[in-house]
């Protein structure tokens, strides 16, 4: 089984692919569902009495019902489906924050957050009066538990916090967090963006309230996101977006609204999106979690062993490799992160720079920018070997100017 | 042959790593920030007038070596021009980033900046090229 070869782009363009953390690759099969969907099955899904627009419908709350397994969800009608990770995370902060913040209640974050899972938290507690803290990282880039038992309060009403950090690749121990929340009275939000391409989830093993995640960061198409909560607290929700289909009756002055999903599923649907996102999930399923984890295992440790032995580049990574991802950021010491870069990309080299939509977290390590390679099922050590050879060459052309 | 070494030459590497524009002024007339919110490159230019005439220039900051070089050289370039040829180099000199310019006899007035003419070839790195330059246009259109 090679599986590049179900990825036309990395031959077509004859790249190093390194960024699955910013977006994934897509497989030829995701690609051939979305033109059979076109092909063979497209209309607007709950809105035609005829045969096709049912035909359309059926794909859409099929695969609805294959995410909500997918991640264990109790029921399918926990499952919304939005743009991305970032519109999951406000349809959250507006449609839950809003209405059940109060003064001087308490929002937890951790310093690690995406700016999606931080700005909306900020807007939210100014306009309630409620206050923001962060749980920082210690030395080895990573939440410790007396942070998490100092930091969340009686007064915490709702925590927030990514499973796996985009710029550190530290997997945070939400276990213990969700655990820890309810005790003290709090609802957790987990952004799983960049962990369920990589791990199965089981949101009602994490016993997580809310757990969001983008498509396209796991093989899916652009502009597909979900957002999965307990069916008790989106019930009690107020819609976050209005228009089409998410209500029940409209009369000049009122309106009520339809049950979930489709109370937060205004106007027409990205239906292409979802089948992509369906198609994606079969084929994670077919490889298997066991098999993507033994192969981003061999090919991250390969890394980290490689880049551990460039005495001139500077790693942001847990020295504890059970708790790290897929995502390694570097520098090369003295080098700004978009030189690098760019020198990487003369050779075919993928890689981010700049500061992942982290600010916070770059600020509190003293730095403010990064470069990150991170790797997915596609990638194998000849990518690693890749990338170590554009660092040197980046290394060498700048190393008689380099000023420490 | 990648096109880097035209662009990481010994001229631009120099500025970028040790430049000698890298510093504040005694007594600036004028103050002015440039930024990339995208990248986080930062640069803070000080000019000092005499009369009509760009007398001193400095820059303090951060950032990648193309967006700090490119800082230092304008200020080669500019300093001891009077506000109306800075302006016509600063627009020259984006016209030629931009390609929208190949006029030899107007490139000739950027002087070292020339340097750059080759970044267009690196569409990512336009704006770390431009960042000083569109900075020095604020504050001279003010």
């Amino acid at each position: 089984m090679n599986i590049k070869d179900d990825f036309a782009i990395l031959k077509n363009r004859n790249i190093t692919y390194l960024d699955s953390g910013a977006t994934t690759q897509k497989p030829r099969q995701v690609i051939n569902a979305i033109n059979n969907f076109y092909e063979n099955t497209n209309a607007n899904p709950h809105r035609g009495a005829y045969t096709l627009s049912m035909d359309a419908t059926e794909v859409y709350e099929n695969t609805r019902k294959k995410i909500a397994k997918f991640i264990n969800a109790k029921s399918s009608d926990e499952i919304i489906f939005s743009k991305n990770a970032s519109e999951s995370l406000n349809l959250i902060a507006y449609s839950y924050g809003l209405d059940n913040l109060n003064k001087d209640d308490e929002v937890v974050l951790s310093i690690m957050e995406h700016h999606s899972n931080l700005v909306p938290w900020q807007f939210v507690t100014k306009k309630t009066g409620s206050k923001l803290n962060y749980m920082y990282i210690n030395d080895e880039f990573e939440i410790s538990d007396e942070e998490i038992e100092s930091k969340i309060t009686e007064k915490t009403k709702i925590v927030g916090i990514t499973h796996v950090s985009n710029v550190l690749g530290t997997i945070n121990n939400i276990q213990k967090i969700i655990k820890y929340a309810h005790k003290k009275g709090a609802i957790v939000v987990v952004d799983g963006s960049q962990s369920i391409p990589h791990m199965k989830i089981d949101v009602q093993n994490l016993d997580a309230d809310f757990f969001v995640f983008s498509g396209h960061k796991m093989l899916s198409p652009l502009g597909i996101g979900v957002l999965y909560g307990k069916k008790e607290i989106l019930n009690k929700m107020n819609p976050f977006l209005m228009g089409g289909d998410m209500i029940e009756y409209v009369y000049e002055q009122e309106t009520t609204f339809a049950t979930l999903p489709n109370k937060f599923e205004a106007g027409t649907q990205n239906v292409e999106g979802v089948v992509g996102l369906g198609a994606a999930i079969d084929y994670i399923e077919k490889i298997g979690y066991e098999k993507i984890e033994e192969i981003e295992n061999e090919v991250v440790s390969y890394a980290r062993e490689e880049l551990s032995k460039l005495e001139y580049i500077d790693l942001y990574i847990t020295p504890n490799k059970e708790n790290h991802s897929s995502v390694i950021s570097f520098n090369i010491k003295g080098v700004h992160p978009h030189d690098t870069a760019s020198i990487l990309d003369t050779e075919g080299v993928c890689v981010r720079s700049g500061n992942h939509c982290a600010q916070p977290l770059l600020r509190s390590i003293g730095i403010d920018s990064t470069c990150r390679a991170s790797f997915y099922l596609y990638n194998t050590k000849e990518d690693v070997d890749k990338l170590i050879s554009g660092i040197e060459k980046a290394y060498n052309m700048f190393k008689k100017y380099i000023k420490l | 042959m990648d096109g880097l070494d035209e662009i990481y030459n010994d001229l631009i590497m120099e500025h970028s790593m040790n430049s000698y524009n890298k510093k504040k002024l005694d007594k600036a007339d004028y103050c002015e920030l440039g930024h990339n919110p995208n990248c986080g490159d930062e640069i803070s230019l000080e000019v000092k007038l005499n009369g009509n005439i760009i007398e001193d220039m400095a820059f303090t900051g951060h950032g990648c070596a193309i967006s700090q070089a490119s800082t230092s050289i304008m200020i080669d370039t500019l300093k001891g021009k009077t506000v109306e040829e800075a302006k016509e180099i600063v627009k020259t000199f984006i016209e030629m980033i931009k390609r929208e310019t190949k006029n030899e006899e107007d490139l000739e007035k950027l002087e070292d900046a020339i340097a750059f003419r080759n970044i267009s070839n690196m569409p990512a790195r336009v704006k770390c090229a431009l960042l000083a330059w569109h900075t020095i246009e604020d504050m001279l259109n003010k």
